[in-house]
């Protein structure tokens, strides 16, 4: 898998670096990591960078996950760019409703780096 | 929909929770942490405590909260970044927080029904002891007692009406 630069969304920068980590002992090659603290932080930073994977948690100040991915489709350099949400939010409507926002994946917390490598690998080479 | 107030008041059902909150907590050491918790052997509470507090409001309200010794803490947050403890400060109220949120994120989503009609307050850590909590809790907390390395770490969970 070619070198990747990814997003990672959480209001937690412990979570960010465990996330980073886990990507990392999934075997991903990862170029640049970027971070963002919400999901309007993260839509600011798409306005000037490009990334080939967001990983994105749902409860978060000023901006939740649902309503960035939901904004995510007017951000030109974010087309088509995967979105896995990695959250604590386990239920039903919460999956639901990510995916049908236009999630790609959904990871609960806790996680191991193979769940996050059962759900990163295949979105990545677009079986997903 | 049923109260948490009427589930508890159920047969059984403040001993399935309580086990329930014990998985919860031992799934979060085990995944985030490799960290296998043992059963404590004693009614000691944390020396120097620190707590994270997570509320939930919703079908169930109250507060889950995690308590633990600051030097058990700074463990944690090494163990959950994979650095030593030289390399950890400002890390640790954020771990210890993210730890209470999984711990009460895992524990809502393992009791049927509730997954949606309960959300989560983002966590607040305090440091010390000298201080007084008054809740409007009208039962008793459920309460587990396990030892992380040897430390005690007491994990309570306050449900309101």
């Amino acid at each position: 898998m070619n070198s990747l630069r990814a997003l990672i969304v959480d209001d937690s920068s412990v979570m960010r670096k465990i996330v980073e980590r886990s990507l990392r002992q999934a075997g991903l090659d990862l170029n640049q990591v970027l971070e963002a603290g919400n999901g309007a932080e993260a839509l600011a930073v798409l306005q000037e960078q490009q990334v080939d994977l967001i990983l994105c948690d749902i409860n978060m100040p000023v901006m939740d996950g649902l309503e960035f991915i939901k904004q995510l489709g007017a951000v030109e350099k974010a087309k088509g760019v995967p979105v896995i949400m990695i959250t604590t939010e386990g239920s039903e409507s919460h999956v639901v409703q990510a995916l049908s926002n236009g999630a790609r994946g959904y990871i609960r917390k806790p996680f191991t780096p193979e769940q996050v490598k059962t759900q990163v690998v295949p979105v990545l080479a677009g079986k997903s | 929909m049923s109260t948490a107030s009427e589930l508890l008041a159920t047969s059984g059902t403040r001993e399935r929770w309580t086990s329930l909150m014990e998985l919860a907590t031992r799934e979060v050491f085990q995944l985030m942490l490799s960290s296998e918790l043992k059963a404590a052997t004693t009614e000691a509470d944390p020396s120097q405590p620190v707590t994270s507090m997570v509320g939930l409001a919703g079908q169930l309200c109250g507060v889950l909260s995690v308590r633990c010794e600051e030097k058990a803490a700074v463990q944690m947050t090494c163990k959950m970044l994979g650095v030593p403890a030289d390399k950890v400060s400002a890390e640790m109220p954020d771990a210890l927080g993210e730890i209470c949120n999984m711990v009460a994120g895992n524990f809502k989503n393992k009791i049927t029904g509730l997954g949606d009609g309960c959300m989560l307050s983002p966590p607040t850590v305090i440091s010390g002891s000298d201080y007084t909590t008054y809740s409007i809790a009208d039962k008793p907390a459920l309460e587990i007692r396990l030892l992380f390395e040897g430390m005690p770490l007491v994990v309570s969970l306050e449900i309101h009406s």
